[in-house]
């Protein structure tokens, strides 16, 4: 493999699309409608659509707002905390990744809007100095929300793009038709001098060094949203971690049920390969041992904390009226992953991908558990006979998230190139003989 | 310089033109700018790459994000005291969340904003001279004098230029 193959295959990605593509994109599209149409629904009716009822008045939309900011922070976890590592695998999956945690974190950022009974007034959440002269309340973990996914975001966008520049001048100086004018742009006029590798290497150095301690604080804001809370099955001080843990657990498994058709659409075979989907499964399963551990810990201090509403809870949470989800849970993030501790099952995609599709829908019921469950057993004996269940409203609005997701992602893939082509070409230039390092540029 | 010839040397591989770059620099037969696919060691050491002043962009960048993720949440609390949850109007231990993210918000801002000043970007109409430096070429540009264009050449050709052109 040389500097111009990697060009052509990776480049090649850009060409126009098959039926395949078409396919995916249109049901990606029809998923959103449906979900667009819901949301004007609700907007138009208000929040009763929503199968909201005392005490259960955070559901399905926060799920998945905790479910969306999760999925982006494998993705962080790929393209700076493996690159602080030198782990030269990442290099194959990483542009991937980084786009779909952008993806994911715009999905979530529309939750908490959509959650909104007067949604178009989300710009109250933003601290400026409104007609009454009144601020935001700095010490509410809505407000540290705001600032952690924008930031978050903000971040995730740069980093993507300043990994993308090379790449788009590389298009540019080699596509053709009518998006050579749009990669001329985009790439900023990005001519590759000995000045502009010097900044960028820096810069990217930088962005990984800054984003890692960001995908830790963004998922720890998102658990104290609940843990700074006196709910019982909220309050816990292990949250922050177990909320890390499982944000990347769920991301990784996405990351797979992304790659997995992606790289056959793509042609990407000899890009993406086997050994990469092992070491993802890998990190799958040292994270869900973690999650397991979590949860183990969880049941552990409500036992041991002597307080009859604590144990009640978790109590509830296993026997009570959401058994089902909770065993479902524990089925899909506990059990299935402890299969890829055999390289069979690791390096076989077709049930890598089963697994990480059935760990996707164990992580999005963990939220689901753990928000619902916890509200619904509160201190009032009084609340504990209702049972929450999503309406029809709230169901077709989750599938528009996914929707909206998969569309950004598709339209993603076929319009910027989908594997990195400047980091293939610096893996491929020194193999790492002796020292692991090698395969890098010096950091300057 | 401002006469001076720009003779751009082509090689196959970044290392030859390494070899190239220290040629043309000790012999002082002029200015040189290299054009690669990727970021190259043996280019930087050649080119005597210092650290890039990058970071001091991120340093600013994330002291002020710091100082603004204290000081705002103070201004507004003492702008219209409104104690919230029996707390003390400074809090620090939440506001603590607020300067963390500004921090990372503002040095990366800074860092990017720095990255694009000092790489000379965007320039929107800016190409490489050869579309194939994007590609799996590397690209020595020497400007030198008038006078100095042949020895230039000789250098470029001597040290595996596989293609010289002005």
């Amino acid at each position: 493999m040389s500097f111009a193959t990697i060009n052509d295959d990776i480049l090649r990605t850009l060409r126009p699309p098959g039926r395949v593509y078409y396919a995916g994109l249109a049901l990606a599209l029809a998923a959103l409608s449906i979900g667009v149409l819901a949301f004007l629904y609700q907007a138009r009716t208000g929040m009763g659509v929503a199968g909201y009822e005392h005490p259960v008045l955070w559901a399905v939309y926060i799920t998945n707002f905790v479910f969306w900011v999760g999925i982006a922070h494998s993705g962080t976890l790929i393209s700076a905390i493996l690159f602080l590592f030198r782990a030269k695998w990442r290099t194959a999956v990483a542009r991937a990744a980084e786009a779909m945690t952008v993806f994911a974190v715009v999905t979530a950022a529309l939750f908490p809007i959509i959650h909104l009974g007067r949604p178009w007034f989300f710009y109250w959440l933003i601290p400026y100095p409104n007609a009454r002269e009144l601020w935001v309340n700095f010490r509410s973990p809505l407000i540290w929300d705001v600032f952690a996914i924008t930031t978050y975001l903000t971040v995730s966008v740069m980093f993507l793009y300043l990994g993308l520049m090379p790449d788009l001048a590389a298009a540019r100086d080699r596509i053709t038709d009518w998006r050579r004018q749009v990669y001329r742009v985009l790439s900023l006029g990005w001519l590759g001098t000995n000045r502009q590798w010097r900044h960028y290497m820096a810069l990217y150095g930088f962005f990984a060094a800054l984003a890692t301690p960001l995908v830790v604080s963004v998922h720890s804001v998102v658990s104290w949203d609940f843990a700074v809370s006196i709910l019982p099955g909220w309050h816990s001080t292990i949250f922050a971690p177990y909320f890390v843990a499982g944000a990347i657990f769920s991301g990784l498994a996405m990351v797979i049920t992304l790659l997995v058709p992606l790289r056959r659409m793509l042609r990407l075979e000899s890009y993406i390969r086997v050994h990469h989907f092992e070491n993802l499964a890998k990190l799958m399963l040292m994270t869900s041992l973690i999650v397991s551990y979590a949860y183990m810990v969880e049941f552990f201090i409500a036992w041991y904390s002597g307080s009859p509403f604590e144990q009640g809870t978790f109590y509830d949470r296993m026997f009570g009226q959401y058994w089902a989800y909770s065993w479902m849970m524990f089925t899909c993030n506990v059990c299935v992953p402890l299969l890829l501790f055999s390289k069979t099952v690791r390096t076989n995609l077709r049930s890598l991908f089963v697994i990480s599709i059935l760990v996707n829908i164990g992580m999005w019921l963990e939220r689901y558990v753990i928000i619902v469950s916890s509200l619904s057993h509160d201190f009032d004996p009084a609340n504990w006979s209702g049972v929450y269940e999503p309406t029809w409203v709230e169901a077709a609005i989750t599938v528009g998230a996914f929707g909206l997701f998969l569309t950004l992602f598709l339209l993603f893939v076929k319009n910027f190139p989908a594997v990195s082509i400047t980091e293939m070409k610096e893996t491929m230039e020194r193999p790492a003989e002796g020292d692991p390092a090698s395969a890098w540029p010096e950091p300057v | 310089m401002a006469e001076g010839v720009e003779i751009l040397g082509i090689y196959d591989r970044a290392t030859t033109a390494a070899v190239g770059v220290r040629a043309v620099l000790e012999e002082g037969l002029g200015e040189v700018i290299t054009y690669s696919p990727v970021p190259d060691r043996a280019l930087d050491q050649a080119l005597h790459v210092t650290l890039s002043p990058v970071r001091l962009f991120v340093l600013i960048g994330g002291l002020l994000g710091c100082a603004t993720g204290f000081i705002f949440p103070i201004y507004t609390v003492l702008d219209w005291p409104l104690i919230t949850g029996g707390k003390p109007l400074i809090s620090i231990p939440p506001f603590v969340v607020i300067a963390f993210e500004l921090t990372i918000l503002f040095a990366s801002l800074g860092g990017m904003a720095g990255f694009l000043l000092l790489s000379r970007l965007p320039r929107v109409t800016g190409r490489p001279p050869d579309a194939r430096f994007t590609d799996n070429m590397t690209g020595i540009s020497v400007t030198c004098a008038p006078e100095q264009a042949a020895a230039v050449r000789a250098c470029l050709a001597r040290t595996g230029a596989s293609e010289i052109r002005e």
